[in-house]
């Protein structure tokens, strides 16, 4: 009858993209006459943000405001073709694309606006405010309605582009499992607290403390979207959810919520981390991928932290409170 | 090399997401939202056993209930049996859209009910009269590997076959000869559970047909082309006739990947003229749905009492449920990371694609690497534990560098799991010995 307390750690590497590669993603990018830049694509936002997250790409790229840039998915008679959004795959994919899009499309913007500034391209810049300048010359500038006005009534010239980006199918030596399976990693370490009750057999999740190093982040906050939510699903994972309660049995399937036990706010632990940033070479803007890897250190860091709680290890999970009394039982530690 | 700084106007910055607003006040427009005055609802006819063989379906009783419309079977559907993964080479086909003669899961679609209402569709449901014959079934993957398990597949073996192999090897160095050398083996298996994947948002999609001869398929799948491409495969009718619209999904995580709603709503759809909505209830979520893949995976370690490990083997199970869906390719992805983020010169993988009479595994955020890591990283903390050394220090001792050679013979190159580890140690104020946090990915001459 008492409150054990444990650490554990886990350290964990995930690849980014689709497994072999050939999993292609294209973009499409015009101006409109009302200095808008539209995105098009048919990649899908899971709740992640993926579209406020290529909007910052694409102006990055363009150097234009983001306000000035509007993301048109998904629709397969209007975007071009994307693979889809999983692999952690679609930031670095679709972004790739887009900057190449943006590229094509900055180059027109910069030389409709040379022949309204009287400049050559290459002595133009943009401030990222919506105005295109001479580089040395501030005040001789162009903002982005005018400039897409002239473009359409003046010179007859479209500001567009295409981008895509594709990673090569590649085969498995079936004999040796040579491949090449990824684009890039990212990393992670997660250092779980515990409180074991052994009594009822109940953890309670005190905090995970996670390290991350996913190259470059272009939205910190959706970042951490990722790894607060990753955290708490790895928890769940660790501690409730099976759809085969006595697996391998199929017997008491959960058919709702009442019964598939998700924890709620109250078992909500302290959730807290740093970010590394190493860019990848191949990434857009040096990212990696964070999508599907935010669970993956957590669940060995919680379960080994149970294990150096109880002195047993543990090597199953949900670890359920059933289990843990049982392991208990077997724990030369607290039998003594 | 040191972390990049921040040059950028706009990446790198946390502008609000555009779509937060519309989320959290309910203003966001679902597939759900989406309805048309003249639209039908789809029901499924569903088996209630593990495993057994179809012998008649009676829809008399059925096809009494008011606002009834019609009945789909596998004989409405042109190419009935598929493999979603045919479309980057994976085969042979092997699940049917809807049963032919047998069935292999519970909850496994036999046929469809179309009505005016969801109500009158799943009415009728619960009239169709189902003759079955129960047949011995098997849940566990190694039970399903005896020779005198139940045959599930068409080819005779309850295994997925890799270019000839029953199983995705990976192979480098000579593992039995590392065990020789190693001064102690440690040895564990670890089991995870099948997990649903629990989206806010329940699989959904809306057929219509349009004026022009074509179909608009309104769904929240996470993969729009993906799909598109398999219901035209399914329904064997042009890519063109289909127009699918989605790209605003309420939670995925894997479980959207899977084409399961959209060629049948799109048949029903061809088949009476009329939009068709098709959407799952938390149920369906759970019971029939994919899940993640539970796993067995059998570690056997060589480990020197300096802490090196020198051999790894690895044999793991995945459970494939009924069909293929997306497991044959995790388990492939699987192989490729069991080892870990550790420098191993001798390692052998062996990861088996199992099917047993469960519902569908397929894909789900971590796609067989989180069980990977969840093994992995529990069997580090038994190798320290079982040679006496710190947790952290194991880990800093075998870390892979830029460099390394992988298991599966990639040259690693973004490598900065060291660098993760000496900032989780900073974070949680663990101090670890001035030799370890002098530690990098680039340079092994300081390890």
């Amino acid at each position: 009858m008492a409150k054990l307390r444990g650490t554990g750690i886990a350290a964990v590497n995930y690849p980014t993209g689709m497994n072999l590669g050939g999993d292609p993603s294209q973009a499409l990018i015009h101006a409109t006459t009302t200095g808008t830049f539209v995105i098009s694509l048919s990649s899908t936002d899971l709740g992640q943000g993926l579209k406020t997250v290529i909007a910052q790409i694409g102006a990055e790229t363009l150097g234009v405001p983001f306000e000035n840039v509007l993301i048109d998915t998904a629709d397969t008679d209007t975007g071009p073709h994307c693979m889809g959004t999983f692999a952690s795959r679609a930031t670095h994919r679709v972004g790739n694309a887009v900057i190449m899009a943006a590229q094509e499309a900055r180059k027109a913007m910069l030389e409709v606006a040379a022949d309204e500034l009287e400049a050559r391209p290459d002595d133009l810049d943009t401030d990222g405010q919506g105005n295109i300048f001479v580089k040395g010359s501030p005040d001789r500038k162009i903002d982005l309605v005018s400039l897409a006005l002239a473009a359409h009534f003046k010179y007859g010239r479209t500001i567009s582009g295409r981008g895509m980006y594709i990673k090569p199918k590649s085969d498995v030596d079936p004999e040796t499992g040579k491949m090449d399976p990824d684009s890039t990693e990212a990393h992670a370490c997660s250092v779980a607290e515990v409180e074991v009750d052994t009594e009822t057999g109940e953890v309670t999740v005190l905090s995970i403390k996670s390290a991350y190093e996913v190259g470059r982040q272009v939205n910190p906050a959706l970042v951490q979207g990722q790894i607060t939510g990753g955290a708490f699903m790895g928890m769940s994972h660790a501690l409730y959810e099976t759809t085969a309660p006595y697996y391998p049995s199929p017997d008491h399937a959960p058919g709702s919520f009442q019964e598939y036990i998700i924890p709620g706010p109250r078992e909500l632990p302290e959730i807290e981390s740093v970010v590394l940033e190493y860019p990848s070479s191949n990434g857009p803007y040096g990212v990696k991928g964070v999508g599907e890897m935010t669970a993956n250190a957590p669940i060995p860091a919680i379960i080994n932290a149970i294990s150096n709680a109880i002195g047993v290890r543990l090597t199953e999970y949900p670890v359920t409170p059933e289990k843990i009394l049982r392991a208990i039982e077997q724990s030369p530690k607290l039998k003594s | 090399m040191s972390p990049i700084e921040p040059k950028h106007h706009i990446v790198g910055q946390s502008v609000p997401r555009r779509d937060g607003i519309g989320h959290v006040t309910g203003q966001t427009v679902y597939v759900d939202d989406i309805s048309f005055p003249d639209m039908l609802h789809l029901k499924m006819v569903r088996s209630p056993i593990h495993h057994g063989r179809i012998r008649s379906i009676d829809f008399s009783e059925a096809e009494k209930v008011p606002g009834f419309v019609r009945v789909l079977t596998h004989a409405d559907v042109p190419k009935n049996i598929y493999t979603i993964l045919c479309l980057i080479g994976v085969g042979p086909d092997e699940e049917p859209v809807l049963a032919v003669d047998k069935v292999l899961y519970k909850g496994e679609p036999i046929a469809a009910i179309v009505a005016e209402t969801e109500a009158a569709a799943t009415e009728a449901v619960s009239r169709v009269r189902l003759d079955l014959e129960e047949l011995p079934a098997v849940f566990d993957v190694e039970e399903a590997l005896k020779p005198d398990a139940p045959v599930l597949k068409h080819w005779g073996t309850n295994y997925f076959v890799y270019e000839g192999h029953h199983c995705r090897r990976v192979r480098l160095g000579d593992v039995e000869k590392g065990f020789a050398e190693a001064d102690v083996i440690v040895e564990e298996v670890y089991n995870t559970s099948p997990i649903e994947h629990a989206p806010t948002e329940t699989t959904a999609c809306v057929a219509k047909p349009e004026p022009n001869g074509r179909y608009t398929v309104y769904t929240n799948t996470q993969a729009l082309f993906f799909t598109l491409d398999n219901t035209a495969l399914i329904l064997q009718i042009p890519f063109n006739k289909l127009h699918f619209v989605g790209g605003t999904v309420g939670g995925g995580f894997g479980g959207k990947v899977d084409v399961i709603t959209e060629p049948i709503a799109t048949l029903a759809a061809m088949k009476t003229g009329r939009p068709v909505k098709y959407r799952y209830t938390r149920e369906e979520e759970m019971r029939v749905s994919s899940t993640r893949s539970a796993w067995r995976m059998y570690f056997k370690d060589g480990v020197m009492k300096d802490g090196r490990i020198i051999a790894r083997k690895v044999i793991s199970y995945a459970d494939s449920g009924a069909y293929n869906r997306h497991t044959p390719y995790a388990v492939t992805k699987h192989a490729a990371n069991v080892a870990g983020p550790y420098a191993i010169p001798n390692v052998y993988i062996d990861a088996y694609c199992v099917y047993t009479n469960r519902q569908p595994a397929s894909a789900m955020r971590g796609f067989g690497v989180t069980p990977a890591s969840f093994a992995i990283e529990c069997q580090m903390d038994k190798i320290a534990q079982t040679i006496g050394m710190d947790p952290w220090e194991i880990r800093f001792i075998n870390a892979y560098r830029n460099g390394d050679i992988k298991p599966h013979q990639k040259v690693v190159e973004d490598a900065t799991l060291i660098e993760v580890m000496q900032a989780a140690a900073r974070l949680v104020g663990h101090p670890l010995p001035e030799r370890l946090m002098q530690m990098n990915s680039w340079d092994r001459e300081k390890a």
